[in-house]
């Protein structure tokens, strides 16, 4: 720690070294302990830090959570410089040795004490008297800090309110009765929420709450107490940092001010484009329903105090609004500042809504079940905070608030109108992005894919997709079991299915082919997959294996058609994506809109450059 | 499951003090302490013994906390409570 900081050209290494964001709060305690001085390192490295300058005056030994709140600072864009009091002497150095903190020149004072340091409880058969006047001793000893700090310095003074006590040794009636330790920090947190109300630079850190949330029995460890003089466990002091370095972010303007939201399993239940606008989980019909419904209130709770809400989604434009048509429906269109659902990357759609509210993407939160989107837009958008919310409706909303992105310091009247103000601005203008490799993103994700012919013990599976996948479906021709069982059989037919999975899991079978030979030519009579893992590169891998097919039983053609459906819209430029050309047979008899397309395999090379493949499973 | 070793013991706490001493080339010997080892300060020692709790799964009473004195200290407590 007291090494030098290695000399690095200015300018330089903020354009070599992936953002951050959002790292520290992934990491588990032990890992952060386990990188705490090379993450230091890292961080400190990067370019255009803000000098701030801290003082820590602590009831209990401070340099944990300074070494903690140093991190999450510099994670934040600030460069700390901390100056910290001995154990202890919070009081002296702030009201009698002020000599030092003056010289210090802080930027704010961050009051670090605890239960343990209040000096005088009421005893035990106090009257309601003799309770007030202790509660008035210990109210003014820091009423005095506040005050000589005011005065002296005039700074931002960060102070806590207080867990309760460690034991409760009337039980119950600790908090009831006039002696009860309990009762008496109830009573002194009140009276610090009143002064808070008079002193304008006076801010509470609710110690109260955030050791409540975590359980007391696990935020204090009395070990460390008596070895090292610190109140709480590692984990403690950890949410203290996190909910510091919130209330200094908000202090100097950097709350985020976004939250941008997935719509399928994140904002409702189920696949709005498959399932259709009538079948999505929202609602209180399930017990699935009624937690999506929460979750929309909450996001509509933090809109009404001025979080936008935006919409990034990889959807039918026009499907997707309908979810927010849903008489259940909690948000309504109206709710939401930016709107994108459609097919491209999730991170260029993240830079346009960026544009349009003319707001930097480092203000936003990106919620999405889909831990791969998380993955790339925490990697490619700069700032932006993507907490890891899982896929379980029902924690999204506590994993949201343990990040404490929206931390405000003051509700403003300008808060409760922003909403509406940013939606009347937004514009819908569109531009090219230009973001970091994409290949190398695939590349990152580790995929593996099993593609192979059709099996019995895959039958079953493949005619479930073939009759529910309604979007990236070329065809939309559905089978029933007996008849796709009827095809396996069939030497005029291949079949072919992939399975993908990537370091996040295993998405299972995810995509079908069912190809039909006509003398020299293969005939895509169906061509479908998941859009979970959409551009991904099964695409290419799976024609690579058609075009394997095809070239075994010695044909140089392959025709695919394209019919249209109030749902495929997505893919209706699929083969032309691929290098195919517009075909036009004199015979053939096409609906409206349907096209036809075909690729001459002559020179044909490989596609597939992302996803390796299982050897076994083209031989079965 | 046969004890493990002091040496097995020591190569596994190399890197934990190695990040908390913030010395990559560091090599920890069972008679180092915080008085003959570089940046072993109160903080460093703090965090070398919370990670070395996480680390081996295991819980040092205040009692064994007051007598580490040395990595030997350490080496052997760890041997005793991984057992």
């Amino acid at each position: 720690m007291t090494r030098p900081q290695e000399k690095i050209p200015k300018g330089y290494l903020s354009l070599m070294i992936p953002s951050v964001s959002s790292e520290l709060a992934a990491l588990s305690p032990v890992d952060l302990l386990a990188q705490k001085r090379s993450l230091r390192r890292k961080l400190a490295a990067r370019d255009y830090l803000q000098p701030i300058r801290i003082a820590v005056l602590g009831g209990s030994t401070s340099s944990e959570i300074v070494s903690l709140l140093d991190l999450w600072l510099l994670e934040s864009g600030f460069s700390p410089v901390f100056h910290q009091s001995e154990y202890g002497r919070f009081y002296v150095d702030a009201v009698h040795d002020t000599q030092a903190l003056v010289d210090f020149r802080p930027d704010i004072i961050y009051l670090h004490t605890s239960v343990l340091n209040v000096q005088s409880f009421a005893p035990l058969q106090a009257s309601q008297a003799e309770l007030e006047e202790h509660v008035n001793s210990e109210f003014s000893r820091f009423e005095q800090i506040w005050s000589s700090i005011a005065e002296k310095i005039g700074c931002i003074v960060i102070q806590n309110n207080f867990e309760f006590p460690p034991v409760a040794i009337l039980g119950n009636l600790d908090a009831v009765s006039t002696g009860g330790h309990t009762r008496f920090i109830a009573e002194l947190n009140r009276r610090f929420t009143l002064a808070a109300e008079r002193h304008s630079k006076l801010f509470i850190q609710d110690v109260c709450s955030i050791s409540a949330r975590m359980g007391l029995d696990h935020w204090f460890d009395r070990r460390r107490w008596f070895s090292y003089k610190i109140v709480t466990t590692l984990e403690g002091t950890r949410e203290l940092a996190i909910s510091l370095n919130a209330m200094i972010r908000a202090s100097y303007g950097k709350t985020r001010k976004v939250l941008v939201l997935d719509l399928d399993n994140t904002l409702w239940g189920g696949v709005i484009g498959d399932d259709g606008a009538d079948k999505i989980q929202i609602g209180r019909e399930t017990p699935l329903a009624e937690a999506y419904t929460e979750f929309q209130e909450y996001c509509l709770s933090l809109r009404n105090r001025g979080i936008l809400l935006a919409v990034c989604s990889k959807n039918n434009e026009e499907i997707a609004r309908q979810g927010f048509e849903h008489p259940d429906s909690v948000l309504k269109i109206e709710h939401i500042s930016s709107f994108k659902a459609n097919w491209d990357a999730k991170h260029e759609n993240i830079a346009l809504i960026a544009q349009e509210l003319n707001l930097g993407a480092d203000s936003f939160v990106f919620v999405d079940d889909n831990p791969a989107e998380r993955e790339i837009v925490r990697g490619q958008v700069n700032g932006i905070a993507v907490p890891e919310v899982g896929d379980d409706v029902a924690a999204y909303a506590r994993i949201i608030e343990s990040g404490r992105y929206f931390e405000q310091i003051a509700i403003s009247k300008e808060d409760l109108e922003r909403a509406t103000l940013y939606q009347q601005n937004a514009e819908r203008a569109t531009f090219e992005t230009k973001f970091g490799n994409y290949g190398e993103y695939l590349n990152s994700l580790g995929m593996t894919a099993e593609i192979g012919r059709f099996k019995p013990v895959y039958i079953e599976r493949i005619a479930q997709l073939t009759n529910k996948t309604n979007q990236f479906n070329l065809t939309t021709r559905r089978y029933t079991l007996a008849e796709m069982e009827q095809i396996a059989a069939d030497p005029d037919f291949i079949g072919i299915y992939g399975k993908l999975s990537d370091r996040f899991g295993d998405h299972g079978l995810i995509s079908v082919v069912l190809a039909r030979r006509d003398r020299g030519t293969l005939h895509m009579d169906l061509w479908l997959m998941s859009c979970r893992v959409l551009k991904r590169g099964m695409e290419e891998a799976m024609l690579d294996a058609v075009v394997e097919a095809a070239q075994q039983i010695g044909v140089g053609t392959i025709v695919g058609t394209y019919l249209p459906t109030p749902k495929n819209g997505m893919v209706a430029d699929f083969y032309a994506g691929l290098g195919f050309l517009p075909y036009h047979p004199l015979d053939a008899v096409l609906p409206p809109g349907a096209t036809m397309w075909t690729l001459n395999l002559a020179g044909y090379t490989q596609r597939n450059r992302h996803i390796k493949l299982m050897e076994h499973a083209n031989a079965g | 499951m046969p004890d493990r070793t002091p040496d097995e013991i020591l190569k596994e706490l190399q890197p934990i003090f190695q990040e908390a001493l913030d010395e990559p080339q560091l090599k920890v010997t069972l008679r180092s302490n915080a008085a003959n080892t570089p940046n072993w300060d109160s903080l460093a020692h703090i965090d070398i013994i919370e990670t070395v709790e996480r680390h081996f799964g295991v819980k040092f009473a205040l009692g064994e906390l007051q007598d580490l004195k040395e990595v030997g200290d350490l080496v052997a407590l760890l041997i005793l409570k991984t057992r």
